[in-house]
């Protein structure tokens, strides 16, 4: 998957976790939880949404690095090149 | 002691070296206890005077524990401490900034605020003024805020730029009576509004605290209803009382302590015991700016050798769902007692964390209204996994039926009915603001009557059944439908709206909101999109419904009343299954 596959991914899965964003006008720095009005259950839908739809794993302990739509995008793409390398 | 549920008994041991509980002996300590001698405790001020603020912080200092680290705040990625005495000069210039401004004895300050140190001297420096602190959350949309400040006069906001330009800016001009908003920071783009930092900076450190009475108002928070406005439960100066003693007891809590309370200022926990009770009793209390993050939570509690911890079963479930590996894979030992309240913790929660921590979560129970713990789990009895524990020392609670304008105690064992508690322990709500008569209907025949229904135990353990009216509880927090149902009510499409609680894995309830169209709107997924935008947008997430179905009307009695309840019986007697292909909508 290319980064802006992944991107666009992530995008369509916010605004499905949180009606009524916007998160295409979000910068890439700042805290996700700081621009849209999300919490902790919707989070969780979020991660279980990119987990499903990925088909990649998403570890509790890694939640931390979806802080940032940047760092979030990056975090993705690392687990997506993981999978496909495994194959 | 008998077995009640299918999950056995915890039983308590003292180990070799562990120090005795506060409360050592329940049965007899609960006999010889009184509110006047607990109350005897604290004169530390001549002439009756009483002030949550000064037990807070400068009492402390006269004490000598100055010195001693009183919070421990941890940003996103920095850290700020302050000593009692650092925090009670800090106190004093927010005090003076409000006396600069004319506020007063009496004044509501109000904060939308996330858990930042600002919210911290906040607080204590309008009580240590004599104004009355009302805490909003900040997850709440523009609607919830306007609704309460309106009704609780608030006078003064304290805020950031961000929240202030969502959530205020919108309808500021509605609210004249609204004098003051200062902004956290250096500076304020907003006209009429004013920046705290430099007001702070040049406000002196000295500062007298108003010499306010036991019985003067203090603190105002919010609670749901099932119909109408949200309350405002009045609490006074005299609650600090309460706040202390329940806290020893009920949490174990002593001077040596590193304390986290989880619950955000905005609820009633988060003040109680995120702000008041630690700092009365000299300990070190942590705050956490960032929300949920299990790794997160592990890492402070091993970093900051967090010792008693007092959280909510919505995170304790989500600590559950991260899995044991992930606790396992930290340094945990320093925790000696963990608590939880907000909802019935469920038995599995209890188990878990026992076999996790080597200490299991002592469920208590409590509400806005009451200002502190009543019944809990203690450290010296015995847990009965999914049971909310014991009446406090100077709390007395039973299980009554309401009988017209009195009430019938019901003493038969596991007997359900709804929990009262006998008025008379100081942090009980003096009263609904603006709503005398909401709070006269809340005793009857000499008991305080909660809305919770209960049961009781041969052993006299107390066990929560559910509510008695239409309230939704989602992660622990109240939320009235009436609300909800406003707000849906205000979009063009919509004719009739209902919301309910339906069981969620996580957070016990989680929204949902039916709807019926006016003539000439078609349901659809565009629709329920909008809909649940238009609710996030003036509710915000912590109230707005998260899942919605369109109906073509709503079940209402004669009188035209909604029949919430018959809408929920149909949500939870259909399978899932059924349901989706009822509505014919994803699930």
């Amino acid at each position: 998957m290319s980064p802006d596959a992944i991107r666009a991914v992530l995008i369509e899965e916010i605004r499905r976790a949180v009606p009524g964003s916007t998160p295409e006008a979000l910068p890439d720095d700042r805290p996700i939880r700081d621009e849209v009005d999300i919490d902790s259950m919707d989070f969780l839908s979020l991660v279980t949404a990119l987990h499903q739809r990925l088909g990649i794993p998403i570890p509790e302990a890694d939640y931390g690095r979806l802080d940032t739509l940047g760092h979030a995008e990056a975090y993705l793409a690392a687990q997506v090149a993981a999978k496909t390398g495994e194959r | 002691m008998t077995e009640t549920g299918p999950f056995s008994i915890i039983h308590k041991r003292l180990g070799p070296g562990e120090p005795v509980p506060n409360l050592s002996e329940y049965d007899g300590e609960r006999a010889e206890f009184t509110w006047d001698e607990a109350r005897a405790a604290f004169a530390h001020l001549p002439g009756h005077i009483l002030n949550i603020g000064d037990e807070a912080l400068d009492g402390q200092v006269r004490r000598g524990l100055g010195d001693r680290l009183a919070l421990r705040w941890l940003g996103r990625d920095r850290r700020r401490d302050f000593t009692y005495a650092g925090l009670a000069a800090a106190t004093n210039r927010f005090a003076n900034v409000l006396r600069s401004l004319g506020v007063g004895r009496g004044d509501r300050v109000f904060s939308l605020l996330g858990r930042v140190p600002e919210l911290y001297v906040a607080a204590l420096g309008t009580l240590k003024n004599g104004s009355v602190f009302a805490p909003l959350f900040s997850a709440f949309g523009p609607e919830p805020v306007r609704a309460r400040m309106a009704l609780g006069d608030a006078r003064v906001l304290v805020t950031t730029e961000s929240l202030y330009r969502r959530k205020v800016l919108p309808w500021r001009a509605e609210m004249p009576a609204l004098q003051h908003v200062l902004i956290v920071g250096d500076s304020t783009p907003h006209v009429g509004t004013r920046a705290l930092g430099p007001a702070m900076g040049s406000a002196s450190e000295a500062f007298a605290v108003e010499r306010t009475l036991p019985e003067d108002m203090a603190l105002l928070h919010f609670t749901s209803g099932t119909t109408g406005r949200p309350k405002g439960a009045v609490h006074v100066h005299d609650a600090v009382v309460s706040h202390h003693v329940t806290a020893r007891y009920a949490l174990d809590l002593g001077p040596d302590d590193v304390f986290w309370c989880t619950a955000d200022p905005g609820w009633v926990t988060g003040t109680s015991y995120g702000i008041v009770a630690p700092l009365t009793i000299g300990c070190t209390m942590v705050v956490d700016e960032g929300e949920f993050d299990a790794e997160r939570w592990y890492s402070i509690i091993e970093r900051e050798r967090v010792s008693v911890w007092y959280t909510a079963p919505t995170a304790i479930r989500m600590l559950m769902r991260a899995g044991t590996d992930l606790a396992k894979a930290h340094d945990l030992s320093s925790l000696r007692f963990m608590a939880s309240v907000g909802e019935p913790l469920n038995p599995e929660a209890v188990v878990w964390s026992q076999s996790v921590f080597g200490h299991p979560f002592h469920d208590n129970w409590w509400q806005t209204e009451t200002g502190g713990i009543m019944i809990a789990n203690f450290r010296c009895l015995d847990v009965k996994p999914g049971s909310m524990g014991r009446p406090l020392p100077g709390v007395n609670a039973a299980i009554v039926e309401r009988q017209g304008a009195t009430v019938q105690v019901l003493d038969t064992p596991m007997t359900v009915g709804e929990l009262a508690l006998a008025p008379g322990w100081p942090s009980m709500f003096r009263g609904y603001l603006h709503d005398e008569d909401r709070y006269r209907k809340c005793f009857v025949g000499g008991w305080y009557l909660t809305g919770d229904l209960a049961m009781r135990d041969a052993d006299g353990y107390f066990w929560f059944v559910g509510r008695s009216d239409d309230v939704i509880k989602s992660a622990g927090h109240l939320i009235g439908p009436f609300e909800v149902e406003s707000v849906l009510l205000e979009h063009p499409a919509v004719a009739e709206a209902a919301a309910i609680g339906v069981p969620d894995p996580l957070s016990g309830e989680a929204v949902k909101a039916f709807v019926a169209l006016k003539p000439g709107h078609a349901p659809g997924e565009a629709l329920r999109d909008e809909l649940l935008a238009h609710g996030r947008k003036r509710l915000g997430a912590a109230v707005a419904p998260k899942c919605l179905d369109f109906r073509d009307e709503l079940p209402r009695t004669r009188s035209g009343k909604i029949m919430r309840r018959l809408l929920k019986a149909r949500e939870l007697g259909l399978p899932e299954g059924d349901i989706s292909t009822l509505e014919g909508t994803e699930r």
